[in-house]
């Protein structure tokens, strides 16, 4: 699928570092799971990939193209909260990718175009089990449930990465189980490249391919904002469903603190 | 004993004391009505509850002798021809400006502090411009309330826009949308209830600049009937139209309530 690459990548704001000097290539059909301290870029880097935010220096390539400066089909996100439209059912934000690809002025299809567009819909509803609750509006769907919808939304436009920031971070245990296995199904069924931020570090291990620490090499009391995030670890994952690589000690001792202090050890609160 | 704040009254004593400032006001008045009435039978100010009860079936049906129109039929559909057109392009022109400003960037900084400066100007100051401007027929008296209200109504839509959630538009990039698709599927739609939420607030000061302007200079209406016959302390037509008029305001709010919950159920479900 879609080869993501990054080259001597910083980003900056005002005379903050974020980010300093990340070089890597992410191969199509990676499942790569992402996790670090809070304020240590994770998302800024997400966002880049999104499109929401810009490189200060260096490169940011998807295929060997820059990206655009704008979120863009080809690569769908999931967000914690916020990634469905609670204006429409169910279907209706399933729907919704079709609608504004055929009806480019009205946003709304109708005959036999409405009919295979709820089709496929309805398909793709199915395939993340919410047949049931077509008609239902996001607030009368449990977290979990919505957070699959938000999944079947993205799914729709066949992108070619597929973002999530922290996407079952809000969910109750089991029910982020239930998505585990949905989602590691999605991947092996579609092959797509999947870039996934979380604060799990037990999640980050079980689900990917391949895992990136990302965490500062330096720091300087006196000035927190002198150095940025980089890539500190990347480690190829066991595949197949096999079980969990064991965590390095040295990199469990260096994430737990700040981990479990998450965002209150905000030495950097302008990333999060 | 529990706290004060705690104690909740039963169905029937909640009905008791909705009822109760009421009664109460309606006591206040006969009682004071009763007495100036048995010094001075003639007494124009405060008529018993009888005689206004009869002015009011006077009002609503007997046709007045100079015209052979019913009064309070006239005057009422006048006035609520003007409020209606007044606040109807209102909500058409808050809605797709403030949708607007909330959205684009260059429109927002074009005309944000323009609207700001506007909301300034008290809409009475500028009403005798509106009168040589726009004569002394319906169309002064319509610009009158639009400009009243329409500076606040925009206002509080465009920050209702701002107030989505970015991960919802950067979503809705993500499945193709374009501005204008965004604009008519993504923000429109949600705005639309709050639409009538600040709709309901706008009337009050609505029915202000109506009585307003009609009391300067009309040829019907509820507010030019009142000031007319002011000057005969004519209680009579004053006292049934001020509560005609309670009636008309209340019933305009609670059908606007009624409309927002029909026609927006995702609305209602996502605050509660």
């Amino acid at each position: 699928m879609s080869t993501i690459e990054a080259r001597s990548l910083w980003k900056e704001y005002g005379s903050d570092v974020i980010l300093e000097d990340i070089t890597m290539t992410i191969a199509g059909g990676e499942f790569v799971t992402v996790v670090g301290a809070s304020g240590c870029g994770k998302s800024t880097f997400l966002r880049m990939l999104l499109g929401e935010e810009t490189p200060t220096r260096g490169q940011l390539l998807v295929d060997g193209k820059p990206l655009p400066g704008e979120p863009g089909p080809d690569r769908g996100v999931v967000f914690q909260k916020y990634s469905v439209f609670p204006h429409l059912t169910a279907m209706g934000n399933v729907l919704l990718a079709d609608e504004l690809e055929q009806a480019p002025i009205s946003g709304r299809l109708f005959g036999a175009g409405r009919r295979r567009a709820l089709e496929r819909a309805g398909g793709m509803l199915e395939r993340v089990g919410l047949e049931a609750a077509a008609d239902k509006y996001p607030s009368q769907l449990s977290g979990g449930m919505q957070q699959r919808l938000a999944i079947a939304q993205a799914l729709m436009k066949n992108p070619r990465v597929l973002l999530l920031d922290e996407p079952f971070g809000a969910l109750d245990p089991g029910i982020r189980k239930d998505m585990h296995v949905l989602i590691r199904e999605l991947w092996e069924r579609t092959g797509i490249t999947i870039f996934m931020v979380t604060h799990d570090l037990k999640e980050g291990f079980e689900l990917g391919t391949r895992l990136l620490v990302f965490d500062k090499r330096r720091h300087d009391p006196q000035s927190p904002g002198a150095y940025g995030a980089t890539v500190t670890y990347d480690l190829p994952l066991q595949r197949d469903g096999g079980p969990p690589a064991s965590v390095p000690d040295e990199l469990s001792a260096r994430l737990s603190s700040p981990l479990t202090q998450g965002a209150t050890d905000a030495n950097d609160s302008r990333c999060q | 004993m529990r706290r004060l704040i705690n104690q909740r009254p039963g169905r029937v004593m909640a009905v008791a004391l909705a009822i109760t400032p009421f009664l109460l006001a309606v006591v206040v008045y006969s009682m004071a009505s009763a007495e100036r009435l048995a010094e001075n039978p003639n007494d124009r100010l405060l008529p018993a509850l009888h005689t206004l009860g009869m002015a009011l079936e006077r009002l609503a049906t007997e046709p007045s002798r100079r015209t052979g129109e019913i009064l309070l039929w006239v005057d009422t559909a006048a006035s609520l021809s003007r409020i209606g057109t007044g606040v109807a392009i209102s909500m058409a022109l808050a809605l797709a400006i403030g949708a607007l400003t909330g959205l684009v960037p260059y429109l927002n900084r074009a005309l944000s502090n323009f609207i700001a400066t506007v909301a300034m100007i008290p809409p009475l100051a500028v009403l005798p411009i509106f009168f040589i401007a726009f004569g002394v027929g319906e169309l002064s008296k319509v610009v009158l309330i639009t400009f009243g209200i329409l500076p606040v109504m925009i206002r509080d839509l465009q920050q209702r826009t701002e107030e989505l959630p970015t991960e919802q538009l950067v979503k809705a990039q993500t499945l193709g949308a374009s501005s204008w698709q965004i604009l008519t599927r993504i923000a429109i739609p949600q705005l639309l209830p709050r639409l009538f939420d600040v709709t309901r607030l706008a009337l009050g000061p609505a029915w202000l600049f109506l009585i307003a302007s009609e009391a300067i200079a009309a040829e019907s209406g509820l507010g030019y009937r009142i000031f007319l016959v002011r000057r005969y302390l004519d209680m009579e037509t004053i006292i049934p139209y001020v509560a005609w008029i309670t009636l008309l305001a209340f019933s305009l709010d609670w059908l606007l309530r009624r409309l927002n919950r029909w026609l927006f159920p995702w609305y209602s479900a996502r605050k509660s």
